[in-house]
């Protein structure tokens, strides 16, 4: 492995703008790196090197003619979630009815990193239409553990978060509507922030749940997501959600975080998230991280979040209820996969046929259950209730952040489980959301950041910290501190104690 | 407790346009069965003076000025379509013949 892949995102911008290093360089190491275990790790679908190189080279002119770097992180490669649209690489969202889709228009997120000179390698496999958290539910085939091949890398954005920790690529994008952010970067030892909604523009974000949908950055250190949040988020137009408001200091909040302690920081441990299904070895990992807080000087208090128990069956109703809305516009009319029009068949009967190839077990089922929970009848009974419950859950956010300034938890229940475990059992699939969703339906800001390994079977744990609203700046700054910390009591970043990957299969691209 | 049988798992899948097969109608009904039951804990919390929140923050409507800006094309606007005919979309009939 070239040790540029082992790098930083920080360190290659700062050696690339220093023109000790060029972009086509770092970015041929990367490409080396997926074309070496991407056969294993399989976290791509779509690779488009030539153009990655021909980007590089534009990044590499500029610096070379005395131009300034386009953004702090110019000549970066970074992986995108193919859930963004994108004009010069088809966007398939993990599904077979947009397969090889070439969007008309970049969405906004890909426009910012163009526009920061940042380098788009390719889009990264998730589950379909990021309804999953194991990314199974892919049409292509699932993505692999980089920490053990035989486990899921969680989901949806199983893909982003596997391509990060197994050096393919120092940062993705991701996105998180119940925690397909967090989730998969806990299980893969790697930093996965959800903005506060409305901080990352979700135009030409192919919509799953639009009052959750948010995009964010994945990296191996809280710096690097930091400094793609920056690229990324702000205020967009042409979403009529986004918060017209500057970004929150993040890349700031990170270096600061990063050189300080934290006395006089209040932290709450969500009372709620522990006992019955809390793998032991990931409680211990996660008492650790608490205690590390401790250290650096915060008071840490228990904090009892009563609604968060009901966050998980509000979320799979009002999830499955906006998807069943979002998702009627795959009707085969005018993209996407169409079947069975034989000059004798209706429309309706077209859309039927196309819809019931088209989509995977995970989405039918959401889509009914949407239906269903929007159903005259039992509207009241099921969606109209699971909003009162958003409502509940939004106060006790609200009466946590007046006695402390973050909440922590484990981000996951377990680690990553074993590929093919908790596919045919859906309820057993939704559990390890429980700790994630809150944040998604309060809208307010969340990450996880590495706590070390579960001591019994030695895979990665994810500490969330939880911010309010608008205070994404406050869980940077925790992490950052709570990350030196961390490697300093362990010797090294936890990332670089992936296991060699032994290549046996093929890429999906 | 829900109950959720095959025909009413076929009435979900007509109203979705899902031409599910027999196979799925029966695994479906039992998962969503499962699933509506656990699903139905939000009826034991919210009592009816608790207002719904539908968004995380807060929505008004948005404006802006009344001035034409750049749209897709027609020929990007067609460019993903399965079938075009005279600059337009094709699309199966939407009548029955009957």
């Amino acid at each position: 492995m070239s040790e540029l892949t082992r790098l930083s995102a920080a360190d290659l911008a700062g050696r690339i703008h220093a023109r000790e290093v060029t972009s086509v360089q770092v970015t041929q190491a990367c490409l080396d790196r997926i074309a070496a275990v991407d056969p294993a790790v399989r976290a791509f679908v779509h690779l488009d090197a030539q153009a990655a190189l021909a980007v590089a080279a534009q990044v590499d002119d500029k610096l070379r003619r005395g131009d300034p770097p386009a953004s702090p992180l110019a000549g970066v490669p970074v992986a995108l979630k193919d859930v963004f649209t994108t004009l010069d690489m088809p966007t398939t969202c993990g599904s077979r009815t947009l397969r090889g889709w070439r969007p008309p228009y970049d969405a906004t997120v890909t426009r910012r990193l163009r526009d920061a000179g940042v380098v788009i390698v390719g889009k990264t496999n998730m589950d379909e239409f990021a309804m999953g958290s194991s990314t199974e539910n892919s049409a292509y085939g699932p993505t692999h553990n980089p920490w053990d091949l035989d486990r899921v890398p969680g989901g949806s954005g199983g893909g982003s978060a596997a391509a990060v920790a197994a050096f393919e690529v120092p940062l993705a994008v991701g996105t998180d509507t119940g925690g397909s952010i967090r989730q998969p970067s806990a299980m893969t030892g790697t930093v996965g922030v959800k903005p506060t909604y409305g901080g990352v523009s979700r135009y030409g974000l192919v919509a799953f749940s639009s009052s959750l949908d948010q995009g964010g950055p994945v990296a191996r250190t809280v710096l690097d997501a930091a400094l793609l949040h920056e690229v990324i988020g702000g205020y967009d137009a042409l979403d009529s959600t986004s918060i017209d408001a500057p970004v929150p200091p993040v890349v700031h909040a990170a270096r600061a975080g990063a050189t300080a302690d934290l006395a006089g920081l209040r932290v709450g441990v969500v009372r709620e998230f522990r006992g019955d299904g809390y793998q032991p070895g990931v409680l211990r990992a996660f008492d650790v991280a608490v205690s590390r807080l401790s250290e650096l000087g915060a008071q840490v208090v228990e904090v009892s979040c009563p609604s968060f128990d009901y966050a998980l069956p509000a979320y799979y109703l009002i999830a499955p209820s906006e998807c069943s809305s979002n998702l009627a516009r795959f009707d085969g009319m005018r993209y996407g996969l169409r079947l069975g029009d034989d000059g004798t068949r209706s429309a309706e009967e077209v859309m039927s046929l196309t819809r019931e190839a088209g989509f995977g077990p995970e989405v039918k089922r959401r889509i009914m259950l949407g239906t269903y929970a929007l159903s005259a009848g039992y509207y009241d009974a099921y969606y109209g209730q699971a909003q009162k419950v958003r409502t509940l859950i939004i106060r006790d956010f609200a009466a946590a952040f007046e006695r402390v300034d973050v909440l922590v938890s484990p981000t996951t229940p377990t680690t990553a489980f074993a590929l093919g475990e908790r596919v045919d059992d859906p309820l057993a699939m939704y559990l390890s959301d429980l700790c994630t969703i809150p944040a998604d339906l309060a809208g307010n800001a969340a990450l996880s950041v590495p706590a070390g390994l579960s001591d019994e079977d030695g895979l990665p744990v994810g500490l969330q910290v939880m911010a309010p609203a608008m205070a994404d700046d406050r869980a940077y700054r925790v992490a950052a501190a709570y990350e030196v910390a961390r490697d300093a009591a362990d010797g090294g970043p936890l990332t670089h104690r992936v296991p060699g990957i032994e290549v046996v299969g093929e890429a999906l691209c | 407790m829900p109950t959720i049988s095959r025909d009413e798992v076929a009435h979900l899948a007509r109203l979705a346009r899902l031409a599910v097969t027999d196979e799925e109608l029966d695994l479906f009904a039992g998962q969503l069965e499962v699933i509506l039951t656990s699903v139905a804990r939000v009826g034991e919390v919210a009592a009816a003076d608790i207002p719904p929140t539908s968004h995380a923050v807060g929505l008004t409507d948005v404006f802006r000025a009344d001035v034409p800006r750049p749209g897709l094309t027609q020929q990007q606007a067609l460019l993903g379509a399965y079938a075009t005919e005279g600059g337009r979309f094709r699309v199966p009939r939407i009548l029955d013949e009957a």
